[in-house]
C-alpha cells in the first residue's frame, strides 16, 4: 500500500484519507472538494492598480493634473505595490492622458511602489523614460478585428511594433509588462479562441515581458470561459508570470478572479472605485473595483498589503472630483452601515 | 532499475496497478474531477423577487403589478417563485395584499409558488388562499431573531414546529431559511456551528430544503466555505440552498464557492430587487440575471430563459421607477455590439 500511495495523487489521498473513509459516496467527494477548495488559494496576491490610467482614460470628465497626482499619492499610501500612473500615447487620441509628463514628474514616488506607464510605441517609450518612468507596459490583442479597429494594424504588426519597444527597454534595463485584450470575447468578433490568446501571450512573454495581464476587455467572461482560456495559456506561459484583468460589465469579475486564483494566478488588476466604464456598453461598468477585490481576498485570508480604508479614501476622493458615484459595492455599503 | 525491488517495479506499471486495485481508477478519476472543481449539472433557481425583493423596496407596488410580474416570471422557465408573505400587514405593508396576489396569479403547472408563513395563523391564511408550499424563517443570530421577530431562536423554532406539523397533516412541503448565516448586523461574526444547529433543527422538524442566507452580504468565499463545511456535517448537501446578498459585491463568488461544494439550489431576485435594510442605498439580493449568466456560461443548466427574465426585470423596474441592479440587464440594454456569448 505504501508504494501505491507514492504513485497516486498525494493531496487527494490526504484529503480523502482525512475523512477516515474510502467510500466513493458523493458526500465524501463533496467534503473532499471542500477541503481542496480551501487549499486552492495563493497566500499572497499582488494587486496592480489601474485606476489612474485605465480607469481615468475611460471616464468622460477630464481630470485636472493635480487631482491625478493626489489620487496616485493617496493610492501609494494605501499599501498598493504597483500603480499604473499614466499613458504615453498621443494626446490627440487620448486627451485624458495629455498631462503624462507632468503626472510622472509630479507624483511622490513611494519606495517599494512601482509606477508603470503605457507605451504603445518607441516614441512613447522614449518620452516615458525621459519623464522618469521605471516600468512600462505594452498592449496586444487576441482579436484581429479589435487590433485593427483599436490601433489600426493586425496583431502581428502590433507585436513587431512592440519588438522595437522591447529592445529599447532591454537596453535601458526597464521591465516591460504585456497586456492581452479580448481574452474571452471581442466586441467585433464575438468568441475568441483560447489558443489565440495563448499564442499572443506566449509571443509577448518570449519577447521579454516579465508578466502578461490577460484582459476580459468587455467583461463577457464567466468562470467557464475563463477556466478554458487560462488552461490554454498556462500551457505556454508559466502561471507565476500571469495576471488577470477582469471587467465587471456583466457582474462576473469577482467570480472570474476567484477561479483564476484557484488555477494558481496571484496577480490581479483592478481599479479604485471601479473607475472606467465600458466603451462598448454605454453606462455599463468596466473595471472591477479594487475595494471589492481586496475585500474578497482578505475574506479568504489572502494577503495583499493593502489598507482597505485608505483605499476607500482614495476612491472617495476621485469620485468627488469626478462628481460620480463609486462603482465599488464595498465602498457603497461601508459608508452606509 | 536493476536494484528496484520487484514489488515496486510491479507497481510502476499503471495498467498493472489498475488491474491489482480496480477501485483506484475510480478514485483517481474522482480526484481529477475534484481538482477541476466539478460543478452540478443542473441548478435550481429559487426566484425571491416578488416577495423578498419587493418587501425591501420602499415603494408600495399595486397588486396588479405584482401579479403581472409573477405571471411574467412563470413564463421564463423558473420552477420556484416565492410569491408573497402571510405576515401581518401591520408589520409588512408591502405584503398586505397576499391573498389577492396568490389568488390572482396564473399558476403554471410546473412552477411552485411558496409563501412565507411566520406562524400558524399565517399558515392557515395561506392555505385558505390556496398555497401549496410554505416557508419559515429562522435565524442563526439570537439578537437578530429578537429584533426581527421579537423572540429568541428557540421560541421561533417552537412557532415553526406548529406550522410544520400543520403543513405535514396537509402534505404541504415546507422550506426553511436561516438568516445571518455569514454575519449579523448586530452580533457581527456568527459561528458556523450555530448556523448548523439551526439548519439541523429545521431539517429534522421536516423542512425539505434549508436556504442559508447571507443577510447583510458580508460573506466572502472564505466564510462561505467554512460555514458550508460545518453545515454539511448535519444536513445533506442536496437539501441545502444559498441565498447570497450582493451588498459587498461578493454574491457571485460566494455562489460559485457553494457550487464547488456541491450546493445546487440558488436563491436570487429578478433585477436584484430589494435593497439592504441595514445599509441604506446599498444593494441586497443578487440579480437572477447575473446568476443565470454565470451558470449558463459554465455550462450549468437551469431551464430558465435569461432574456425573458430580463424582460420581467425591465417591467418591474419600470413600475418601480428604478434602475435595475442587474449588470447583465444594464449591459444588454446598452451594448453597442452583440458581445454576449
Amino acid at each position: 500500500m505504501a508504494t501505491v500511495m507514492k504513485l497516486v495523487h498525494r493531496n487527494a489521498l490526504t484529503s480523502l484519507m482525512g475523512q477516515h473513509c474510502l467510500s466513493f459516496s458523493s458526500a465524501a467527494a463533496h467534503r473532499a472538494a471542500g477541503v481542496r477548495a480551501a487549499q486552492a488559494f495563493p497566500g499572497k496576491v499582488k494587486i496592480v492598480e489601474v485606476g489612474p490610467r485605465d480607469g481615468l482614460q475611460n471616464e468622460k470628465t477630464l481630470v485636472p493634473t493635480e487631482a491625478k497626482i493626489k489620487l496616485i499619492n493617496m493610492l501609494s499610501e494605501s499599501g498598493l505595490s504597483v500603480i499604473e500612473a499614466t499613458s504615453f500615447v498621443s494626446p490627440k487620441w487620448v486627451p485624458q492622458m495629455a498631462d503624462q509628463v507632468e503626472v510622472m514628474k509630479g507624483i511622490s514616488r513611494k519606495p517599494g511602489v512601482t509606477y508603470q506607464v503605457l507605451t504603445p510605441n518607441l516614441q512613447g517609450f522614449q518620452a516615458a523614460v525621459k519623464a522618469g518612468a521605471p516600468e512600462v507596459a505594452i498592449f496586444g490583442a487576441a482579436s484581429e478585428l479589435f487590433s485593427k479597429k483599436n490601433i489600426n494594424c493586425s496583431v502581428d504588426e502590433s507585436l513587431q511594433r512592440f519588438d522595437e519597444v522591447m529592445k529599447a527597454a532591454k537596453e535601458a534595463g526597464v521591465p516591460v509588462r504585456g497586456y492581452v485584450s479580448c481574452v474571452v470575447g471581442c466586441p467585433y468578433e464575438g468568441k475568441v479562441a483560447p489558443e489565440k490568446v495563448a499564442h499572443v501571450a506566449k509571443r509577448l512573454y518570449s519577447m521579454g515581458c516579465y508578466e502578461i495581464s490577460l484582459g476580459d476587455t468587455i467583461g463577457v467572461g464567466t468562470p467557464g470561459s475563463m477556466t478554458k482560456m487560462l488552461e490554454a495559456v498556462i500551457k505556454e506561459v508559466p502561471v507565476s508570470a500571469l495576471a488577470v484583468h477582469c471587467h465587471d460589465t456583466y457582474g462576473q469579475a469577482l467570480a472570474n478572479i476567484l477561479v483564476a486564483l484557484q488555477m494558481g494566478i496571484s496577480v490581479v488588476d483592478s481599479s479604485v472605485a471601479g473607475l472606467g466604464g465600458c466603451p462598448y456598453a454605454q453606462g455599463a461598468s468596466g473595471n472591477v473595483s479594487t475595494e471589492d477585490v481586496v475585500y474578497m481576498l482578505h475574506g479568504l485570508g489572502i494577503q495583499t498589503g493593502v489598507d482597505l480604508s485608505k483605499l476607500m479614501d482614495a476612491g472617495a476622493f476621485i469620485c468627488q472630483t469626478l462628481n460620480r458615484k463609486t462603482s465599488s459595492k464595498v465602498a457603497q455599503a461601508a459608508c452606509k452601515l | 532499475m536493476g536494484n528496484v525491488p520487484t514489488t515496486v517495479k510491479h507497481c510502476l506499471s499503471y495498467e498493472q496497478l489498475i488491474e491489482d486495485y480496480p477501485w483506484l481508477r475510480r478514485w483517481l478519476q474522482e480526484d481529477k474531477t475534484i481538482t477541476g472543481h466539478a460543478y452540478p449539472e443542473f441548478v435550481k433557481i429559487v426566484e425571491v423577487g416578488p416577495r423578498d425583493g419587493l418587501q425591501n423596496e420602499k415603494e408600495i407596488v399595486p397588486t396588479g403589478v405584482k401579479i403581472q410580474l409573477i405571471d411574467m416570471l412563470s413564463g421564463t422557465g423558473l420552477s420556484v417563485i416565492e410569491a408573497t408573505s402571510f405576515v401581518s400587514s401591520k408589520w409588512v405593508p408591502q405584503m398586505a395584499d397576499h391573498t389577492d396576489v396568490l389568488r390572482g396569479i396564473q399558476k403554471a403547472s410546473n412552477v411552485q409558488y411558496p409563501v412565507l408563513t411566520p406562524n400558524l395563523q399565517g399558515f392557515q391564511d395561506a392555505v385558505a388562499a390556496g398555497a401549496t408550499e410554505v416557508a419559515v424563517f429562522g435565524s442563526a443570530s439570537e439578537t437578530f431573531s429578537k429584533k426581527n421577530i421579537n423572540c429568541s431562536v428557540d421560541e421561533s423554532m417552537l412557532r415553526f414546529e406548529e406550522v410544520i406539523n400543520a403543513a405535514k397533516k396537509r402534505q404541504i412541503p415546507v422550506r426553511g431559511y436561516v438568516s445571518c448565516a455569514l454575519g449579523c448586523p448586530h452580533e457581527g461574526h456568527i459561528e458556523p456551528s450555530k448556523v448548523a444547529e439551526v439548519a439541523k433543527r429545521l431539517y429534522e422538524m421536516g423542512c425539505y430544503e434549508i436556504s442559508l442566507g447571507d443577510t447583510i452580504g458580508i460573506g466572502t468565499p472564505g466564510s462561505m466555505l467554512k460555514m458550508l463545511q460545518r453545515v454539511m456535517k448535519d444536513v445533506p448537501i442536496n437539501a441545502l440552498a444559498v441565498h447570497c446578498h450582493d451588498t459587498y459585491g461578493q454574491a457571485l463568488p460566494n455562489i460559485l464557492t457553494a457550487l464547488q461544494m456541491g450546493v445546487s439550489v440558488v436563491d436570487s431576485a429578478v433585477a436584484g430587487l430589494g435593497g439592504c435594510p441595514y445599509a441604506q442605498g446599498s444593494s441586497g439580493n443578487v440579480s437572477t440575471e447575473d446568476v443565470l449568466y454565470m451558470l449558463h456560461g459554465m455550462g450549468i443548466e437551469t431551464g430558465v430563459n435569461i432574456a425573458k427574465v430580463i424582460e420581467a426585470g425591465s417591467f418591474i423596474c419600470s413600475a418601480l421607477s428604478r434602475k435595475t441592479n442587474s449588470k447583465v440587464a444594464q449591459a444588454r440594454s446598452t451594448a453597442c455590439c452583440d458581445a454576449s456569448l
